[in-house]
């Protein structure tokens, strides 16, 4: 393999890897800010417990999503060297941004949220994890700022003398409407995602107790578990629906700025009205439109996903075919072995991880259609199904999340900065010319198993303590440990001598 | 005002506060394996005494390494892509060590076990010893120059960043690392521990001083700039004073003029690199602050960006090391309150559960699904 495929796999590897904790982290951080608000102004300890439950889980994700977030900034220089001499100018600042908005509070609201239980006043302390909560989907939209200008460059200028891109609105790249349909999107996956998880582990506890039928277990499941059911329930109806009003809004966008992506994402070879969305399709999708056979179809849904519009002129969507032949008419570039470029992505990837990121809502639309009804009216059940669908829900969205980004990214090809149809022509750069010229195959190779081996054992451990705290359920006792909450401090005594309420 | 050399001088300011900040934390899991005395329990309760030293603080201060990768990313895409393109190597050697060392310290608790334990202790070494070393030898060859082509492309190969002056640059940041860590831990501790790092900090003192001082005159002799001397006399008064103040047992005199040697130190490498930011050996091929910079336009944008958040960032994260200002001892360590794996069964079907909670009187296979 060259050095282009393999900084490409690389990428896609630590890439994917990263964005399992980090829509958990986003997602998550919001919901345990609320049940410790809604402890803060109830006083009621159920939320306290939850708190601390769902907080240790969060603390064991964010770990991860973290550590492996630093290789995401690093790689761009490291294996896209050429990449970010050509982008730096413009991507450059939202990743900068990212870090001095987002990533300081994070971290330093974080450290303290952890470590200052007992040394924050209660409110002082709950800020904490509003900020960080904050913090987590303010980096977001930076992180979803720099991505937009790459699949929709615009506030810039292409400078012949430099030969790169050059920033001149910073305004127009962070209202990139791109950007404005992405960051929702992405903010209510997380949502979903966030949710699903809180619901789906209430419930398996919620059953598991139940199930014991003794009045305290029972009564466990229904004061404390069940009200996680329902927070986590709201997240994924906000979520859910958010993410398909957005998606929505997205497709319309896409088949605007990047035809060619959402035609391969409908298998369209020949452009057409009333296209009809297929969900099974078989045949060589890989390379051609040859021997593409649509099996199920549900008629002029593609149009409407794209334009609005099931028939008619107006519903008129681009094949793959007519794609590749505007662009080469455009663009007409040649690849390094001076072949003519081929303007549409890998067919099979972008159409089936379209499908997979749709399909993955399944496991949280059940789980939540289970929840509503076992838990109406102050219900708990002991319904070992909704267990079962809470863990196998669990997953999914984070598959969703996955199969989404590998659509918008593998869908781009052959662009690393796809063209703005109607922007700039210049600012476009083929992904094989981002590459770093100077790091040969042998040492991307290198990093790459490097990575994939640490990454992988830090996934079990990483899936191991998930588990386990899972397992280990809302701590049976818990006490307000707030300073306001303690004796009144007699100096040097017996305050100074207490232990730390906690420590590493 | 020239702004690219505005952000030449934030880029040095984050540089900065990322090496004073993390420098102790480096200091602080180095000595991990060498400070702790005593039996088998004591030293593990020495051991979280450290690490509770940084515990809420670590990853803020490695938050300054992002932001200055991300500003170089922003104000010199030039020098940020032959940079990072260039020391491959050494970089994803401190990825990994980075990123070991950060779960280790997150994780060490969460798992009571004593074999755990002890791996997270080597991912916390390993994760403090290599950047340590790895920082110095990659500033020492920005100052000393590596050899990049007419398009300013990194073409040294990895052994060419292994010279005599690179590695002892490395040892510098080591012995200063250590140094600080230790000064640091004296600062921060109460006890037996306090003394010893009191003791440490005197030989780790002397040895950033031969160390240092040597390097210091030999990049300031063969690669730098007059009025750089300032910034060599400036660490060396810093270094005597961390020793004296250290010895005198004001510990807060000795920390802070341990961080201002590495100010000092800092201030060395980019005077001597100015006005490149990426010397060459072959002059004409350097990367200097103007061609390797962004447009007006962009530095101007990031430059209302820093001067609003760079002052909140400090206010906070000093607020923090303001509310975390209790010196820790042995006697403020809680009992571990990590899970045991081991007992994780019984726990989830109905025996005991670890982690100081009672059964809850659950049976065999009932709605576990799993």
């Amino acid at each position: 393999m060259e050095a282009l495929d393999l900084a490409r796999w690389q990428f896609a590897i630590t890439t994917v890897y990263h964005f399992i904790f980090v829509p958990l982290t986003i997602g998550l951080a919001p919901l345990v800010a609320i049940m410790q608000t809604a402890w803060v102004r109830t006083g009621n300890e159920r939320w306290l417990r939850l708190t601390k439950f769902f907080g240790k889980l969060l603390l064991i994700n964010f770990a991860l999503g973290v550590v492996t977030g630093i290789v995401q900034e690093f790689q761009f220089g490291m294996n896209w060297s050429e990449y970010s001499r050509f982008v730096g100018d413009v991507f450059g600042a939202p990743l900068a941004m990212e870090a001095l908005a987002a990533f300081f509070i994070e971290s330093t609201f974080l450290g303290l949220w952890i470590f200052g239980w007992d040394r924050l006043n209660k409110k002082v302390h709950l800020a904490c994890i509003w900020a960080v909560a904050i913090a987590t989907n303010l980096s977001a939209f930076f992180i979803l700022a720099a991505n937009s200008w790459m699949q929709h460059p615009v506030g810039a200028i292409y400078n012949p003398e430099t030969g790169r891109a050059e920033m001149n609105d910073i305004g127009a790249v962070l209202t990139n409407n791109t950007l404005w349909a992405a960051f929702p999107h992405q903010i209510t996956a997380t949502f979903l995602t966030a949710g699903t998880f809180v619901t789906g582990i209430a419930a398996w506890w919620m059953v598991r107790l139940v199930r014991t039928r003794k009045a305290e277990n029972v009564e466990l499941a229904r004061d404390v578990y069940r009200p996680a059911v329902t927070l986590g329930v709201i997240a994924m109806l906000v979520g859910g629906l958010g993410v398909a009003v957005s998606g929505d809004i997205q497709g319309k966008i896409m088949y605007e700025q990047q035809p060619g992506k959402m035609s391969s994402a409908e298998a369209l070879c020949q452009g057409s009205e009333g296209a009809a969305f297929s969900i099974l399709t078989i045949g060589d999708l890989s390379n051609s439109c040859e021997n593409v056979t649509h099996l199920i179809e549900i008629p002029g849904l593609a149009s409407y996903l794209g334009t609005g519009h099931f028939s008619g002129p107006e519903s008129y969507l681009p094949g793959v075919e007519d794609v590749q032949e505007q662009m080469t008419e455009r663009y007409g570039d040649v690849t390094a072995a001076g072949d003519p470029v081929t303007y549409t992505p890998n067919l099979a990837m972008t159409y089936w991880s379209f499908r997979l990121m749709i399909g993955m809502a399944a496991g949280s639309v059940l789980l939540a259609l289970m929840a509503l009804w076992l838990t109406r009216k102050g219900r708990v059940t002991d319904n070992t199904w909704f267990a079962r669908v809470g863990l196998i829900a669990i997953p999914m969205p984070f598959l969703a999340n996955s199969f989404g980004w590998i659509f918008t990214e593998m869908g781009r090809q052959p662009w690393v900065v796809a063209p703005n149809p109607t922007g700039i022509d210049q600012i476009r750069l083929l992904t094989e010319r981002g590459v770093s010229t100077v790091v040969s195959p042998g040492v991307v190779l290198t990093s790459m198993i490097v990575f994939t081996l640490l990454y992988g054992a830090l996934a079990g451990v990483w899936f191991t303590l998930m588990r386990r705290y899972a397992i280990e359920g809302v701590p049976l006792t818990v006490r307000d440990e707030s300073p306001e909450a303690q004796e009144p401090p007699d100096e040097d005594s017996e305050a100074a001598d207490r232990p730390l309420s906690f420590a590493y | 005002m020239d702004l690219a050399v505005v952000w030449f001088v934030l880029i040095a300011v984050l540089w900065t506060g990322y090496l004073v900040l993390e420098g102790f934390d480096f200091g602080v899991g180095m000595l991990l394996s060498i400070l702790p005395r005593g039996d088998k329990e004591h030293r593990e309760k020495e051991r979280r005494v450290l690490i509770n030293t940084i515990g809420p603080v670590w990853d803020g201060n490695e938050v300054w390494l992002l932001t200055a990768g991300g500003a170089t990313f922003a104000a010199f895409p030039e020098w940020y892509a032959t940079l990072f393109s260039g020391f491959y190597l050494p970089l994803l050697l401190i990825l990994v060590a980075l990123i070991v060392r950060g779960v280790a310290f997150e994780y060490r608790g969460k798992i009571r076990d004593e074999g755990w334990a002890r791996r997270c202790d080597v991912a916390i070494q390993v994760g403090s010893w290599v950047p340590a070393v790895l920082w110095g030898v990659a500033f020492a060859n920005l100052v000393r120059g590596v050899q990049l082509d007419a398009d300013h492309q990194f073409v040294g190969g990895f052994f060419s960043l292994l010279s005599p002056f690179a590695l002892l640059g490395g040892l510098v940041t080591l012995s200063l690392f250590l140094l600080h860590g230790s000064v640091f831990v004296a600062l921060k501790t109460d006890g037996e521990i306090r003394a010893r790092a009191r003791q440490h900090a005197s030989v780790f003192g002397v040895a950033a001083l031969v160390l240092a001082g040597g390097w210091a005159v030999w990049a300031q002799v063969a690669y730098s700039v007059p009025w750089t001397w300032a910034a060599v006399v400036l660490a060396a008064a810093g270094l005597v004073t961390t020793l004296l103040a250290n010895r005198k047992g004001s510990e807060g005199r000795a920390f802070t003029a341990s961080a201002l040697t590495i100010v000092a130190a800092v201030v060395l490498i980019f005077g001597s690199m100015y006005p490149d930011v990426m010397p060459a050996v072959d002059p004409a091929n350097s990367l200097t602050v103007h061609n390797a910079s962004s447009t007006d336009y962009t530095l101007t944008v990031m430059t209302w960006v820093a001067v609003i958040l760079t002052p909140l960032v400090i206010a906070y994260q000093s607020w923090t090391y303001w509310v975390f200002r209790r010196r820790l001892s042995t006697k403020d360590i809680p009992a571990p309150a990590g899970l045991s794996l081991k007992k994780v069964r019984e726990a989830a079907f109905g025996g005991a559960s670890s982690g100081g909670s009672t059964g809850r009187g659950l049976t065999d296979g009932e709605g576990s699904g799993s």
